[in-house]
């Protein structure tokens, strides 16, 4: 019998604002603990929230792109519980009213496109952290607290459980990754906590009623999220098939071990005692502020990639390559501007090289983007180095190379500065005049008889011969198009 | 014992320095402590410190109205380097890294800040006796409360001690110790003070104003108080207004003719003490010959303002007051297993009872199947009482009527039974759920000479209009002029009567 897995996912997006949601203190992430705490993150008596009107506008950015409602009146609510890290004794969020609602994020599935609809996204502070490590070592038997990231803003984005395996919960996380760094409201950066995962996962028979719901904490990295969804609905099988039932409860994935253990039960949940947080009054968002942050959206990526399909002529999977993260879409469009190129015949060798060599030497150096040592300018300038006939395509990968690992580099130099600089150094420059060529194959045709014959027997492959013998009396340095083009012309003479 | 107007006008001439007036103060606080107990802390290296520098500023000639003034703040408002204990021993040793908002706006406008006043713990009580500090004696009967929750700043203005000190008002907390202890006392429209520093009881209804001898000097400390800070998201950003604009004008005849004054039946009925009774109806009678007209109109939502009031404000306080956990500040369990353990204790040994009641009643009424039936359900109830209020200053300017429905009652009297105590608020509650201006001035005495409190309302930002309806109320009377027996206050203030 076959099983059906069910997944939300709830995603905590911390916003990328200077200061924090409701107070002036640094959002920064390393500083030593509790130096960017102000007295309201610390909740001294009598200090009272200010709303941070940089993270409202990065919420109603997100609303705007995954084309969401954005509720003019929106309400921030007190969640309150005890815990040490939480200073106020309450954590502010929106809670019946959230600022987003609805809205999709669309993915690519085994299946074709898949939409996945939001429920809402709202804004709220994160807590503090308990500290356990890298206390002083005469402080005993203590727990430290760090309130550097009390009050950090947050988009809680939640989805509906629209999604129906790992490989789905992985793509959408993913999508949604790409798309919060796209519009500038999120750095992204996993490893410090600005983008983190719950799954709500649960299994069912295909057209039964959902099953109960397992929450998995913890997920930050998405293979950790694969692992850990996996492990999930592989214990929820098995305890079913073996008779039991799916308990409703929290999970904690522990990713040493790869399972997940039980954190709380349904019946340890708190009565958090919601209520409107009387120190705020209800966000009013006017529609004049919404259409300013519209107009100032970038294009969005499936519009972009619809876009790079339809004018720059490339294939829809390169175009969903290449707008697969912001920074790798700007570059693309950088080396673009800097050459001009507009159509597919100028745009197909930007995108074959942005996703070929530039992107194999990101992954292979473990390298952002926005760190590489190819800005669009030099690519630009070695792909125009192509075209004109200076370069073959393999020389530029060697001169490519260079620019990669910075020998030869000249401090601040890009673009045909830099490129032209080893082409000359190297003496890469392509030999494209033909009556250089025409005495090279000249010279071949009559040191090679044998295989000149084999050619005119009708044997093809003794052309490729031919040519490779050519391009070895050049030293590699002829275009080889053009070497191609005069071996045929004498041969057929 | 001389008003705030009648001091800054003895401190330009000259005549009186700012350091004889605050040594005076302490001298007269030091005298009383023992059988007021208004204060909980009194600065006088500060407040020596602070008159020196009004001394010159006096001197140079750059003096403000308020200038050299001698007052003290309620124990609730932050007040930098100098401990806040909220008349808690959560916060007995506790001390604030910087000023609330009216604190500053008060330093700024060159007051001298003399000490803290004693209050009900966390501001929850109508009697003072509910601080951790011991209860406040009344100086018109030293055997009476004189209300609270702002009640040592009350005893401290009635005895004499300083001319004036802030107070803040959740259900009543400035009017009801004001009309106890024969005094003005202003609560402002929710907003136009800010709340930044203000400890939180109940966030949606605590108001800060000033408590003082007569109407003028209520408004001269508003207008220093008043305005709007960018801290506080509930404070309204609205032009300055000069709340003595109207007191300048020099008293006619009939100065308040044409001034219509609404009588809620509500507010008139039975559980008035008679003599409370008489004296609201003497002030009436003489506000209608200085030419208003009086038009009975009806409130009859006002009726639950009490019950709404005590789900709203301990529901807010229930959340306001968990930040006093024992982690970052405050009182801290000294012996605890575990964490569940250091919160409970901490709690237990820091609260005193009146604040847990009102915790344990906040956290019931917020709680899961309880929230609508009861928060949701006072909410609404809250908003048809402010609706009926706006309907009924559509037939009138202000509302009178008493300001409580006894005087001063016994300490102990109500110590068990608290809603008995809560009912001493049924006038003033309302101002709070509706965030309207209030005020209570004195209008007379019972037989057994305790003041009885006079209650002006009026609509949104109307306090300019109550406090000159209070004014011409007392060109034309002396209640506010009377002084407690000779036997509750210090030497050094009859001494100063006699100048």
């Amino acid at each position: 019998m076959t099983w059906e897995v069910v997944i939300g996912l709830e995603t905590h997006t911390q916003l990328s604002t200077a200061s924090k949601i409701f107070s002036g203190a640094s959002t920064a992430f390393g500083a030593a603990p509790n130096t960017h705490a102000s007295a309201v993150d610390i909740a001294l008596p009598g200090v009272l929230p200010v709303l941070n009107r940089g993270a409202v506008e990065r919420a109603i950015r997100f609303g705007l792109a995954v084309g969401g409602a954005i509720n003019r009146r929106s309400v921030f609510a007190r969640k309150n519980y005890f815990y040490p890290d939480l200073p106020k004794g309450y954590q502010i969020s929106q809670y019946e009213i959230p600022i987003v609602q609805r809205g999709s994020v669309t993915i690519a599935t085994e299946a074709g496109e898949k939409t996945i609809r939001l429920t809402r996204a709202h804004l709220e502070e994160d807590a503090g952290k308990s500290l356990h490590e890298g206390l002083p070592a005469d402080a005993g038997d203590v727990t430290g607290i760090d309130l550097n990231r009390a009050g950090t803003p947050l988009l809680e984005i939640v989805s509906e459980p629209d999604l129906r395996s790992s490989a789905e919960a992985i793509a959408y996380a993913k999508k949604l990754h790409a798309l919060v760094m796209w519009i500038g409201i999120c750095d992204g950066n996993m490893q410090e906590g600005s983008f983190r995962c719950d799954a709500n996962v649960s299994v069912r028979r295909p057209g039964a009623p959902l099953g109960t719901r397992c929450e998995i904490k913890n997920l930050n990295s998405f293979r950790f999220m694969q692992q850990a969804i996996d492990y999930e609905v592989r214990r929820q099988i098995e305890l079913i098939e073996d008779g039991g039932t799916v308990v409703q409860e929290t999970r904690l994935y522990d990713p040493d071990r790869n399972e997940t253990r039980p954190m709380r039960s349904k019946e340890d949940a708190q009565d958090y005692r919601y209520f409107p947080d009387p120190d705020l009054p209800p966000l009013v968002v006017g529609d004049a502020w919404i259409a300013r942050l519209r107009r100032d959206l970038p294009e969005l990526p499936d519009a972009m990639r619809t876009r790079l399909v339809a004018a720059h002529g490339l294939t829809d999977y390169d175009a969903a390559q290449l707008t697969s993260s912001h920074d790798l879409a700007a570059y693309y469009a950088g080396v673009c501007e800097a050459l001009d190129a507009r159509d597919g015949t100028a745009c197909k060798p930007i995108a074959n090289w942005v996703l070929g060599e530039f992107s194999a030497s990101l992954n292979r150096t473990d390298t952002a983007v926005a760190d590489a040592p190819v800005p669009p300018e030099t690519l630009a300038a070695l792909l125009r180095r192509i075209a004109d006939g200076t370069l073959s395509g393999k020389m530029a990968k060697q001169v490519f190379d260079e620019l990669w690992t910075g020998d030869g580099a000249i401090p601040g130099a890009i673009g045909f500065e830099v490129v032209d600089a080893i082409i000359d150094r190297r003496g890469l420059r392509q030999v494209s005049d033909a009556g250089a060529i025409a005495a090279l194959v000249d010279a071949v045709i009559a040191a090679q008889p044998a295989v000149v014959a084999e050619f005119r027997a009708g044997k093809e492959k003794a052309f490729n011969a031919l040519v490779g013998h050519v391009m070895k009396a050049s030293k590699g340095k002829a275009n080889p198009g053009e070497v191609n083009a005069m071996l045929r012309r004498k041969l057929a003479g | 014992m001389r008003t705030i107007a009648e001091l800054a006008a003895a401190l330009r001439s000259r005549t009186l320095s700012s350091v004889e007036l605050a040594q005076q103060a302490l001298d007269c606080v030091a005298a009383a402590q023992p059988h007021l107990n208004a204060f909980i802390t009194v600065d006088e290296p500060g407040a020596l410190a602070g008159a020196r520098a009004a001394d010159a500023a006096l001197a140079r000639g750059d003096a403000a109205a308020l200038t050299g003034i001698p007052l003290a703040h309620k124990d609730v408002l932050m007040t930098q380097g100098l401990r806040t204990t909220c008349g808690s021993r959560m916060l007995e040793h506790f001390v604030a890294p910087y000023d609330a908002d009216v604190v500053a706006r008060l330093r700024n406008a060159g007051t001298v800040l003399i000490g803290k006043t004693n209050m009900d713990e966390f501001a929850m009580g109508s009697s003072n006796e509910n601080s951790y500090f011991g209860a406040v004696h009344n100086p018109w009967n030293l055997a009476c409360v004189p209300g609270g929750s702002s009640g040592g700043s009350a005893a401290a203005v009635a005895a004499g001690l300083v001319p004036a000190c802030t107070g803040t008002d959740t259900g009543g907390s400035i009017r009801q110790p004001a009309a106890l202890t024969g005094i003005c006392g202003l609560k402002p429209t929710y907003g136009v003070c800010s709340r930044y520093g203000l400890v939180a009881f109940a966030s949606s209804l605590d108001t800060p104003g000033p408590l003082a001898r007569d109407a003028l000097d209520c408004a001269l400390l508003l207008n220093a108080m008043a305005g709007h800070d960018a801290r506080d998201s509930t404070s309204l950003d609205r032009p300055a207004e000069d709340y003595t604009r109207e007191l300048r004008a020099a008293q006619s005849a009939k100065p308040l003719a044409g001034l219509r004054i609404g009588l809620p039946a509500e507010y008139y009925g039975a559980g008035i003490d008679a003599a409370v009774a008489g004296a609201v109806d003497a002030a009436l009678d003489a506000l209608r010959a200085l030419g208003a007209t009086t038009v009975d109109v009806a409130l009859p939502g006002v009726r639950h303002s009490v019950p709404v009031y005590y789900v709203i404000a301990p529901a807010e306080a229930s959340s306001n007051l968990s930040r006093f956990d024992g982690v970052r500040y405050g009182h801290r369990a000294q012996r605890y297993d575990d964490l569940a353990e250091m919160y409970s204790r901490t709690r237990a040994e820091g609260f005193g009872a009146e604040v847990k009641r009102r915790i344990l009643v906040g956290t019931y009424v917020l709680s899961h199947g309880y929230y609508d039936a009861y928060y949701l359900k006072a909410q609404q109830v809250r908003r048809l009482i402010a609706r009926e209020f706006v309907g009924a200053y559509s037939q009138c300017d202000v509302i009178a009527g008493p300001t409580t429905p006894t005087a001063a009652f016994p300490i102990g009297a109500m110590a068990d039974d608290p809603v008995e105590m809560y009912l001493n608020d049924i006038f003033t509650v309302a101002a709070n759920l509706t965030g309207m201006p209030a005020m209570s001035i004195p209008c007379g005495f019972t037989p057994t000479g305790l003041p009885v409190g006079l209650q002006l309302q009026a609509t949104y930002f109307g306090e300019a209009r109550l406090l000159n309806v209070a004014h011409r109320f007392q060109q034309v009377t002396d209640w506010h002029r009377r002084e407690p027996p000779a036997a509750s206050v210090p030497a050094t203030t009859a001494a100063e009567r006699s100048r």
